[in-house]
């Protein structure tokens, strides 16, 4: 189910402006990575470049390669609309579509790519909710609006929204940023568990969250306001946070710039 | 290339989902832009073969096996799915081009056949001595007419509507501003022809005048005033609630806040909205034809007797029914158009001016 | 959310101080302005309440005097003695043009708008949503001139087709003559309002969430896929009132009828041949030459009209407010 993503030589712009310049990494599957950085540095950028979601901003595009277990991404004759079913997402603000159920919510991607009969729908959103730590708190409302629930509640229905269609890879755009601190928590159990089953990618502005969440994690920076982001390096997680190998990861790291 | 069996958790029985290739068959980028081509060539092939006169059909055919020849390749070779977005931009682009031809052609006639006449001595001459039949004559007394007319009934309406905007936004609460809010929306969708028969009920039945310019005015007021007072409404509500309270702290009355610093804010705004009714107003035949009578030569005086208008003007000259009326009644709807445009490009020219509502 | 152009009110600003001190309403100042504003929300009222009451009375005195009934017979002979008149073929005629109207307008509309918003290039976009802005301000007796000197003499080739293919239904029966028909009328029409409808639409489809746009894509969901499930369920009561507006537009509209249209009073089993009427029309075109008596049925005739209109913007503030918990998003 999980892949592996490598990324070699990436340069994403918004029109005539560099946002992000010549990234390479590998993304281990079934491990989460943690994108950390100053705002403006171009993590999320960078996350949208993985599932072909830059290219949406009017002006976006992208040089350099990414590889699925060594299929490429930007290569001629893949369809974008597969690679974002094959790469799922979840952003930074809960968005449960406002005019469909609970139950919609989490079907609408199947139903998107075929017929399904009700009680096999009836199974995966079933699957998908419990995966999401959700089942519980939803399931004598199936038929009630998603945007009744809760912030954090919605968040969740909306991972559960994007593993409902067995993704092999699941990004996650500072999915906690609007969530108050249990709803956080419990966000972050979910990505402990998802990770046995998804590749997982998560950008955060909370470092310690990318602490406790990760497995290995990139630090990206900018040289100046209006220059492009860069990587300046991934490692493990462990290792970034206690004895990273580059100066400027350690000053952002015990908060002397940032 | 995943091995479903293992991501199923025992209780559930979950369909194991098909795990979509990323490299789909696609057809090639020119692909639309060939078939547009193909179809609009079969379609003037057909068009020609069974000698279809109107070019209308031409178009349509052209349109529609567009849409259909989308639609089966792209299914073909695509899949569903894919043929369905293909369908949906298929159609919105013939949709589109559709629409654009009658609308192009609405602005290409006026221009080009409005030209044929406008000129110095056209815009500057009334139809005085002229009779239907015959070439010359002009507009200026119809220009004189509407200036009148718009102006007067801005005379009226603005100050009406601007206050009465400025009672639902900074006074109103009650059932009185309820009532006025409804009946807002009611005037707003009151047909032009029957504000026309209305001013003539009262004013020329009732109280027993006579056709005028003034009369006309009324009526266009009339139009005019639910117009003003939505879109100050609108304006007046963006002003900050804090630029009121910081004025109420410093001591100044109510009144001079109004005045002084909500109406400021919002002018541009307030003036952009009455410059595009006033652009509405100006067009309108139809309580003119009612009410203004429309003579054939000068009279500069909006209160007595009865005056012409542009667009009266034109309806005129079209209904005379002649090529000499028709060339008359095209330069008329130019410089009507002109005028309209003007007026539009110049209230959104200030909108964009005024635009951060901050001040200074 | 207020894209609907009735919007319920929301609390309006500074409405709070109104009984406070600070306020001070019993300066002279303020009780002057208050009472020229009052006054004019007044006089508003008064002016609503008498075109009521003054059509109601001509309507009246017409009335008493009709020799047929308002409501069933198919004639206007209101400057005869006695006067005949009733609406029967004006109702059908403005009823079955402004529905060819809007059958015609709203889903174009509704694809231009979606062109705009979605589909065409960045650079086309914004000067095409000018252009089409500028062109909802295009007076319709420009559009009258040009639906009778050029619509209608291309026409002809259009429903010589339809009267072939479809003429066995009767409504698209069509033996060649001027196509001064209501159908024409409609197309006039429907071609009259799409600026506006088109405006408001795409208006709406601007402001729907990017959220739930990229929610949708994330997804895997093709472009018209994600018109579908986010874009259009948020933009449907914004197209439900735009439509209104122009079907209120279509219902009034006098001079593009009157330019197109060769009237007769009678209704004609297809659309395509000349014949029929609308209200607008109809007033127009007799007014000037009628009697006080034909002044008052045509004046009665209009007081149809503003009902017809009055319903149908009642109904369109209604479906708006029921659709309302579904228009605004959590974002």
């Amino acid at each position: 189910m999980a892949k592996r993503i490598d990324v070699s030589g990436l340069t994403a712009y918004y029109g005539s402006h560099k946002a992000i310049e010549d990234i390479s990494m590998t993304v281990e599957p079934r491990s989460v990575t943690a994108f950390i950085g100053p705002s403006g540095c171009g993590k999320s950028t960078f996350l949208r470049t993985l599932n072909r979601m830059h290219e949406v901003t009017p002006g976006g595009r992208v040089e350099g390669k990414v590889m699925l277990d060594g299929e490429s991404l930007y290569g001629a004759g893949v369809d974008p609309v597969s690679v974002r079913r094959t790469i799922g997402m979840v952003f930074q603000r809960p968005n449960p579509f406002p005019t469909m159920s609970i139950y919609d919510n989490v079907a609408a991607g199947l139903r998107l790519n075929g017929s399904y009969k009700k009680s096999e729908l009836d199974a995966v959103v079933e699957k998908s909710l419990k995966g999401a730590n959700l089942w519980n708190e939803v399931k004598d409302r199936l038929n009630k609006p998603g945007s009744g629930l809760s912030g954090g509640q919605q968040q969740r229905l909306c991972i559960a929204r994007a593993i409902a269609v067995e993704p092999q890879v699941l990004l996650m755009d500072e999915p906690c940023s609007a969530l108050d601190p249990i709803s956080t928590l419990a966000i972050e159990d979910l990505i402990g568990e998802l990770k046995e089953r998804f590749t997982i990618v998560i950008v955060t502005h909370n470092m310690q969250q990318a602490a406790r969440v990760s497995d290995r994690t990139a630090f990206f920076n900018l040289a100046a306001i209006g220059q492009p982001g860069k990587l300046i390096e991934i490692d493990d997680t462990e290792r970034i946070f206690s004895n990273p190998s580059v100066q400027a990861t350690e000053d952002y790291i015990s908060g002397r710039f940032g | 290339m995943s091995n479903p069996v293992i991501d199923k958790a025992p209780a559930n029985e979950a369909p194991a989902l098909p795990s979509a290739p990323l490299k789909q068959p696609r057809l090639p980028r020119w692909a639309p832009f060939g078939l547009a081509l193909a179809s609009a060539g079969i379609g003037s092939g057909i068009g020609l073969l069974a000698g279809l006169e109107s070019r209308i059909q031409w178009g349509l055919i052209a349109a529609l096996l567009y849409v259909a020849l989308t639609m089966l390749i792209a299914g073909m070779v695509e899949g569903s799915r894919q043929a369905k977005d293909r369908l949906a931009t298929s159609v919105i682009w013939v949709c589109f081009l559709l629409a654009i031809v009658p609308l192009a052609s609405l602005v290409f006639e006026t221009v080009s056949r409005g030209s044929k006449v406008l000129d110095g001595y056209f815009l500057t001459h009334s139809m005085a001595g002229v009779a239907d039949l015959q070439p010359g004559g002009g507009i200026y007394h119809a220009l004189v007419g509407t200036i009148q007319q718009v102006g007067l009934a801005t005379l009226i309406a603005a100050p009406i509507g601007l206050f009465t905007a400025i009672y639902l936004v900074e006074y109103g609460t009650g059932k009185l501003a309820k009532a006025v809010t409804f009946f807002v929306d009611v005037m707003t969708g009151i047909p032009s022809i029957v504000a026309g028969l209305f001013i003539f009920s009262v004013w020329l039945i009732v109280l027993d005048f006579n056709h005028s310019g003034f009369a006309g005015a009324l009526a266009l007021a009339i139009l005019m005033m639910p117009i003003v007072v939505r879109s100050t409404e609108e304006m007046l509500k963006l002003v900050p609630n804090e630029l009121r309270e910081a004025s109420y702290a410093l001591g100044v009355p109510k009144w001079r806040t109004i005045l002084k610093v909500v109406l400021p804010t919002a002018i541009g705004g307030i003036t952009t909205g009455v410059m595009l009714a006033v652009a509405r107003i100006a067009g309108e035949t139809a309580p003119v034809m009612l009410l203004v009578w429309g003579a054939m030569e000068i009279n500069n005086n909006p209160f007595e007797g009865p005056q012409q208008s542009l667009p009266y003007y034109i309806w005129l000259q079209w209904k005379s029914g002649n090529p000499h009326a028709f060339d008359r009644a095209w330069a008329a709807a130019l410089v009507l158009i002109a005028f309209v445009m003007i007026l539009n490009l110049a209230a959104r020219g200030i909108a964009r001016w005024k635009a951060p509502k901050t001040g200074h | 959310m207020d894209i609907t152009p009735t919007p319920v009110r929301p609390e309006p600003p500074g409405e709070r101080d109104k009984s406070s001190e600070l306020a001070g309403s019993t300066r002279p100042g303020d009780r002057i302005f208050l009472a020229l504003s009052r006054g004019s929300g007044i006089t508003l009222l008064v002016i609503m309440a008498t075109i009521a009451a003054f059509l109601t009375y001509r309507a009246v005195i017409a009335l008493a005097e009709n020799d047929g009934n308002f409501l069933t017979t198919f004639e206007w002979n209101a400057n005869a003695d006695p006067p005949v008149f009733g609406i029967p073929v004006l109702v059908f005629g403005t009823i079955v043009s402004s529905i060819i109207a809007m059958v015609i307008a709203v889903p174009v509309a509704v694809g231009i708008a979606l062109f705009i918003s979605h589909y065409a290039p960045r650079k086309l976009a914004t000067p095409l949503a000018y252009v089409i802005d500028l062109l909802a301000a295009v007076p319709s007796i420009v559009y009258g001139l040009w639906g009778a000197l050029f619509l209608v003499p291309h026409l002809g080739g259009l429903y010589e087709w339809l009267d072939q293919f479809f003429g066995w239904t009767g409504v698209f029966s069509y033996d060649g003559g001027a196509a001064r028909s209501l159908f024409t009328v409609g197309i006039l029409l429907a071609i009259m309002i799409l600026p506006i409808v088109t405006n408001v639409s795409r208006e709406v489809f601007k402001q729907s969430p990017k959220l739930h746009e990229e929610a949708a894509l994330a997804l895997g969901a093709t472009r018209w896929e994600v018109i579908r499930m986010s874009v259009l369920p948020f933009g449907r009561s914004g197209v439900i009132s735009a439509s209104m507006l122009g079907l209120g537009r279509a219902l009034g509209e006098t001079m593009a009828v009157a330019t197109v249209l060769s009237p007769s009073f009678l209704i004609q089993a297809s659309l395509l041949e000349p014949g029929g009427g609308t209200f607008a029309q109809n007033i127009a075109a007799g007014f000037n030459e009628a009697t006080q008596t034909g002044r008052d049925a045509l004046i009665a005739s209009g007081l149809v009209l503003f009902l017809i209109t009055l319903v149908v913007n009642g109904a369109a503030r209604m479906v708006i407010a029921r659709h309302k918990e579904y228009s605004g998003a959590n974002a």
